[in-house]
């Protein structure tokens, strides 16, 4: 592979010092961290560098750690391809649990609209700058954004299901 | 009229406000869905229309919204095969294949060889007939019947074949970690076959009908044409994007349970228009027939259908009955309590509509911490109203139905 991940690396941290971080290689897939008050300039940059060349959006999806403490207890999840090298990369940004924000890439990929309205509908993050930032897949009267790991799938009074007798226990399922 | 059918504060309702007696016509709202029969799914869209004219769209989704995502979160981890059948339902294998690929790259493990070849020949036959309903269905609402009826029994068919390797039809929850649940049986192998003797003169019969006819031309080239730029940026995939002249397809980009040992062409259009899309579907068509059968010719010899891998692999159910070891393997694997590592997995796969990925984060539970599938129909649906823009109310149809917007996919 002509994209090596050291040359990503090496450029990453020449232009962004200590906003990229974490960098290692998951599998069959580099990732690494940034801060997330510097994704728009880090993604554009992906984007537009000769040799990066991360052109294409593949998926934009949040994940909530309520166990982490409360600066990281959302991540937002990039994942960006680069077709001419056929090189895929992970970005994860976390963000604040009590107020969770980012800047939208919406101005540097169109897909990302929907996606990112999809994640603001079920994890409550705020896209600043979104040009349209409300319910996409639930629906506008809902008031709880049910991907949050607090919200409970089922209804909590059922006494049909007793996970007592399956091993489990209220936190491992 | 327009006030009965939006609130005065909707934006279109200034804008008819706006224009009105400008020329002496009034603008007009229209209401394309829920449930229209030519839109083939659920969703909406609120058409502001000048005339036949279309100036502006708002689509609004989530009308079979099921939550598999969080419900996901809450099932050990083959108990969410059911739940990828439904997202593509006119293509469920490749789904199924697609999150079996998913949790063996998870958990490392290596598929036989005559395992993954016969899982490329079921997600080929998926993949006619996705082409095969879309194509079809886009001549029927260009007002061309036949050719829907002389292709449609051929879904029959392989839909016969997907009885005889897994019991079931349209939601096929096909398969298991390491492979299939059983191996296929010699009818299997004989429908197959017929399929392949009977097929090809029928898609070449449809193609016939449409490639050089008149009125499907005059319906279709030119319209709701988007440039590979625009398509990228808008995150494309499959021949919705191939059709646009962008020979990207991840069976070639990241080969997956063994594409690399087949020859196929990946065709392309030119100008991503609903008559490209059309083409590129038939042709993919025929290289998916041309795939199935190298890989019956290369199929290596024995009868290998799963890999050994007992942690993750229902042992055969007579021998639970009287195995002990069985028994505690069948035992722990349905109550999903497997040893599963920490990790980030995405994996991608070329379905239907484009590339279907599967990003799933583990915590060593039982179930996963985190699943999103990306699912190329919601993705590329968000170009609609742009691709409408300034078309008429019929060519908003056709639009639609090339684009192959699977409801199920695109609400999850």
């Amino acid at each position: 592979m002509a994209l090596e991940n050291t040359a990503i690396q090496e450029k990453l941290a020449a232009t962004f010092a200590g906003d990229v971080f974490n960098f290692q290689q998951e599998r069959d897939i580099f990732s690494f961290e940034i801060n997330a008050n510097n994704n728009t300039a880090i993604i554009l940059f992906l984007k537009n560098d000769p040799d990066l060349r991360f052109h294409f959006l593949t998926d934009l999806c949040g994940i909530h750690y309520p166990d982490n403490p409360v600066e990281k207890q959302f991540a937002i999840v990039y994942h960006m391809h680069n077709w001419y090298e056929n090189k895929r990369i992970r970005i994860k940004a976390y963000l604040n649990g009590e107020n969770p924000e980012i800047k939208t890439v919406t101005n540097i990929f169109l897909t990302s609209n929907w996606m990112e309205r999809e994640t603001y509908d079920f994890f409550g993050i705020n896209f600043i700058g979104h040009p349209q930032l409300k319910r996409i897949l639930n629906m506008d009267e809902m008031i709880s954004f049910p991907m949050r790991k607090e919200f409970p799938m089922e209804d909590g009074g059922r006494t049909d299901k007793d996970d007592r007798f399956f091993g489990r226990t209220i936190d491992n399922c | 009229m327009s006030e009965l059918l939006l609130p005065p504060e909707h934006r279109y309702a200034k804008i008819i406000k706006e224009h009105l007696n400008e020329d002496g016509n009034e603008l007009s709202i229209l209401n394309l869905g829920p449930t229209h029969p030519a839109t083939h799914g659920i969703f909406q869209n609120i058409l502001l229309m000048d005339g036949e004219r279309i100036i502006d769209a708002e689509p609004t989704i989530g009308y079979i919204h099921r939550a598999f995502e969080k419900i996901a979160e809450n099932r050990p981890f083959y108990q969410i095969t059911p739940l990828t059948d439904r997202m593509n339902y006119c293509s469920s294998p490749i789904n199924n294949m697609g999150w079996w690929m998913t949790l063996e790259k998870l958990l490392n493990i290596e598929v036989p060889k005559r395992a993954q070849y016969l899982r490329v020949i079921v997600m080929e036959l998926a993949r006619i007939t996705d082409h095969l309903i879309c194509n079809s269905i886009l001549g029927v609402d260009t007002g061309a019947y036949t050719g829907f009826l002389y292709v449609f029994q051929f879904r029959e068919k392989v839909y016969e074949i997907y009885e005889e390797i897994c019991g079931a039809r349209l939601t096929t929850n096909m398969g298991r970690i390491g492979g299939f649940e059983r191996d296929w049986s010699p009818k299997a192998f004989e429908l197959l076959n017929t399929f392949l003797e009977e097929f090809p003169p029928a898609w070449k019969e449809f193609e016939n009908l449409f490639e050089r006819n008149r009125i499907f031309i005059d319906r279709t080239v030119n319209v709701g044409a988007i440039s590979a730029e625009k398509a990228m940026a808008y995150g494309f995939t499959g021949p919705n994007l191939r059709a646009a002249g962008v020979d990207y397809d991840v069976r070639v980009a990241q080969p997956y349970s063994s594409y690399e040992d087949f020859d196929f062409q990946i065709p392309v259009g030119k100008s991503g228009d609903t008559y490209d899309r059309f083409c590129v579907r038939n042709a993919e068509v025929w290289e998916s027939l041309s795939i199935i059968r190298q890989a019956l010719e290369k199929m290596p010899a024995g009868n290998e259908y799963h890999a050994e891998v007992p942690d993750y692999y229902l042992p055969p159910k007579e021998d639970v009955y009287h195995n002990m070891e069985s028994l505690i393997y069948h035992f722990k694997i349905v109550m999903g309590e497997v040893p599963v590592p920490v990790a980030e997995i995405y994996h991608p796969v070329e379905g239907g509509n484009g590339e279907i990925g599967f990003y799933l984060v583990t915590d060593g539970s039982r179930t996963p911490y985190r699943l999103h599938f990306r699912r190329p129909c919601f993705i590329y649906y968000q170009a609609y109203p742009e691709m409408i823009k300034g078309a008429l109310l019929s060519d908003a149809i056709v639009i639609l139905s090339s684009l192959n917007v699977i409801a199920g996919e695109l609400d999850a």
